[in-house]
């Protein structure tokens, strides 16, 4: 066996780091700044390698995959009922809503419908989920813009959020609650009572955030105007979730989608802006928690009662076959298609996530700005690390 | 201190020690108290915790605590930094603030330098930690330092304007520059002919007193013109590669700044060291003076601190416009309707 020199490592290591830059031509005017992959501003591991001319972007990429964990893999090497413990993982901030759609898409395989009690629970608690992850980014929008209290409000309030998930399911971060034909447990007694105070709880936040934030001017001239996404661009790039719907476009699946939840038995409203800007982004999403909490509330009111999961047998083998489902998680569309060869692991599963498309909209959107304005339009896009890379 | 106070008469050597000491304690002791009450407790309590709880009672042991982290600290030099530069910049930075403190006067007799120009000498020696911060981010050798000294610059340059012109007013009303001489004017004055408060100047000079502010929130790179630190753009800027006990001097400097220019605005717009309903001249101010000045100071430190606290940032464009196009006219016209009504009255 030879040894490698250690200065041909090295210069390995070197080659390879200067492979990540090839995307950014290197020009002798303007500066290259590397924003991320450890950066206060990313809270993750993103990397943009801006290309600067004094303040002014005129080129930037993201640079994916430092988070990279590969689930699509792991997922092959996992029976069914334990890939939820995997995919609770993608989007760290709302685990619940991330097994929905999986266990969804197995559930279709199987031909198996869960009892309509479990469907409502599942709804809660997506509906929760949804809430515990966008109330931080309405704190952390303002942390990006130089902003500290708001973050500290979202904490707090996330907490009771988190509370009442861990108060069904045993897990404040990754509930790992869905199970194939139903849900694992019922939910405890008193909870209900309990999360209609947290909605409370919840609302004041909105309100304190509509004033805090929203109505600050300083807020309003850092964000109106400023990173415009139209409506035809944000769906070439696509775009889902708040961030298309603050551009305009009319589509939530939660009301389009008609999947195993409950929603089309719900009143409520999708909420769209017209201008397509940071802060219509901010405000789409204020009023998408508003909405959330009505939703619950309903849910609450009309939970039927009955058993909480189908007859499925105790070990799982899914029929062969190919299924794809795609729910509106809180950060946007996600989807699993799961391909089965009658086995007890998938054959192959490939995620969707909403934030891997969300990000790629940055080198188009992020051309002509200014360096602050790079900070603030990459929060106002909300992204979670663990669900761009997977 | 002037000497007279004292009963004895001191040799140079010994006033010049006893000026040294008063002066370490009179940057110190204001910074020390507004990190402890505004940017431990304060920030805490308006974002719903408690602060430092563990260090003393309270916590107000925290400081020397944090002190003693940071001192332990190794202190690390970029490898492609301009050594000299990169460790002369933090004293630079201090010294302006050091030479600050020195016109502000806590009593009738209590002065460090008692000149004819004192507000200006003031003014222009708060510069002076301009070069220190481009000598840091220069020298740091790091994009995120250079980029953060550059908008430092601009930005302090662009704020000294508004800064002198909105103490131009007070100057007009007063009549004097000398910093003596505006508080004992303001002790002295009269509102329509009512001496019961005498005559503090925020009362005329509002629109002075809020250009003020915002230039002192300005120059201190405080939120919402912190563009030069933004921690969450830039990393912390010209502060970025430093460590240990270059970084508490910078941090030493920031808050030390934030506490003299909350008393010279304490000085300039509400009577200084003065309490109403009181001789101005006998010696018992020379006694509660500094304690009223720092009560004063702090009152003003909490405006400067809640804006701190709540406000998200401007963009440096945003910032660079504010500048120009709102505050400069407006102290302008502050100053003609001041010097009209000065005349006319």
């Amino acid at each position: 066996m030879t040894t490698v020199p250690d200065t041909r490592k090295l210069a390995y290591i070197a080659g390879q780091a200067s492979d990540a830059r090839v995307n950014v031509e290197f020009e002798s005017d303007g500066m290259v700044l590397n924003l991320g992959p450890q950066h206060p501003a990313t809270h993750g591991t993103l990397r943009v390698i801006v290309k600067l001319d004094g303040e002014r972007v005129t080129a930037a990429e993201p640079v994916m995959g430092y988070m990279h964990r590969g689930y699509e893999k792991l997922a092959e090497v996992r029976t069914y009922p334990q890939i939820t413990t995997l995919v609770n993982r993608i989007d760290w901030l709302g685990s619940f809503a991330n097994e929905v759609p999986f266990i969804l898409a197995a559930e279709r395989l199987m031909e198996v419908e869960a009892p309509p009690r479990a469907q409502w629970i599942r709804t809660v608690l997506f509906e929760l989920s949804r809430i515990a992850n966008v109330v931080l980014f309405l704190g952390d929008m303002g942390v990006q813009l130089g902003a500290v209290t708001p973050v500290f409000f979202a904490f707090r309030d996330r907490e009771f959020v988190l509370n009442q998930i861990e108060a069904v399911t045993g897990g404040r971060f990754h509930p790992n609650f869905d199970r194939i034909g139903g849900l694992k447990d019922d939910i405890p007694k008193g909870w209900v009572d309990e999360t209609r105070g947290v909605l409370d709880r919840i609302r004041t936040f909105c309100d304190e955030m509509e004033d805090l934030v929203t109505g600050n001017e300083i807020f309003q001239a850092r964000t109106r105007g400023i990173g415009v996404i139209p409506a035809d661009v944000g769906l070439s790039y696509g775009l889902s979730g708040a961030n298309i719907r603050a551009s305009g476009v009319d589509w939530d699946l939660r009301r389009d989608g008609g999947v195993g939840l409950v929603h089309d038995r719900l009143d409520w409203k999708v909420w769209t802006h017209p201008d397509g800007d940071s802060f219509s982004r901010y405000w789409v999403r204020l009023q998408e928690v508003r909405e959330a909490c009505i939703m619950v509330d309903q849910l609450l009111d009309g939970m039927p009662s009955g058993p909480i999961m189908a007859k499925v047998p105790r070990i799982i083998k899914v029929p062969a076959g190919e299924a794809y489902v795609e729910t509106e998680n809180p950060l946007g569309i996600m989807g699993f298609y799961v391909i089965s060869k009658g086995d007890l692991v998938p054959y192959r599963v490939k995620i969707r996530s909403a934030s891997f498309n969300n990000i790629s909209i940055t080198p188009w959107l992020l051309k002509g700005v200014y360096v602050p304005d790079v900070v603030s339009i990459l929060a106002s896009l909300y992204f979670i690390l663990g669900d761009i890379d997977r | 201190m002037s000497s007279a106070l004292l009963a004895v008469e001191l040799a140079y050597w010994q006033q010049t020690v006893i000026r040294a000491l008063v002066g370490l304690v009179a940057v110190l002791l204001p910074a020390g108290t507004l990190v402890y009450l505004f940017l431990f407790k304060m920030m805490s309590f308006m974002q719903s915790r408690l602060g430092p709880m563990e260090a003393g009672p309270y916590g107000s042991m925290q400081l020397l605590a944090e002190v003693g982290k940071f001192l332990q600290k190794e202190d690390l030099v970029p490898r492609a930094a301009d050594r000299i530069v990169f460790k002369l910049a933090p004293f630079v930075v201090l010294i302006s603030t050091f030479l600050l403190v020195l016109v502000i006067p806590a009593g009738p007799d209590l002065w460090f330098i008692d000149i004819d120009t004192g507000i200006f000498l003031a003014l222009a020696v708060s510069s002076i930690s301009v070069i220190g911060v481009l000598m840091a981010g220069w020298a740091s050798a790091s994009k995120y330092s250079l980029i953060g000294g550059l908008r430092a610059a601009g930005q302090l340059v662009a704020y000294e304007l508004p800064l002198v012109l909105a103490v131009m007013g007070v100057v007009i009303q007063a009549g004097t520059l000398n910093m003596q001489g505006i508080v004992m004017a303001q002790a002295t004055g009269e509102i329509f002919g009512w001496g019961g408060i005498g005559n503090p100047f925020i009362i005329t000079q509002f629109v002075g007193f809020a250009i003020f502010i915002v230039a002192v929130q300005a120059e201190l790179t405080q939120p919402p013109f912190d563009m030069p630190v933004a921690e969450s753009e830039i990393v912390t800027g010209y502060l970025t590669e430093y460590s240990g006990l270059r970084f508490l001097l910078f941090f030493i400097g920031e808050f030390a700044t934030a506490g003299i220019f909350a008393a010279l605005a304490a000085t300039l717009f509400l009577g200084g060291w003065y309490v109403p309903g009181l001789d101005p001249t006998s010696n018992l101010f020379n006694v509660i003076g500094p304690a009223v000045l720092m009560g004063k100071m702090i009152l003003v430190a909490f405006l400067i601190f809640w804006f701190r606290f709540t406000y998200p940032r401007f963009r440096e464009d945003q910032l660079q416009q504010l500048a120009w196009k709102v505050l400069i006219p407006l102290a302008l016209a502050n100053i003609v309707v001041t010097g009209v009504l000065k005349v006319v009255l």
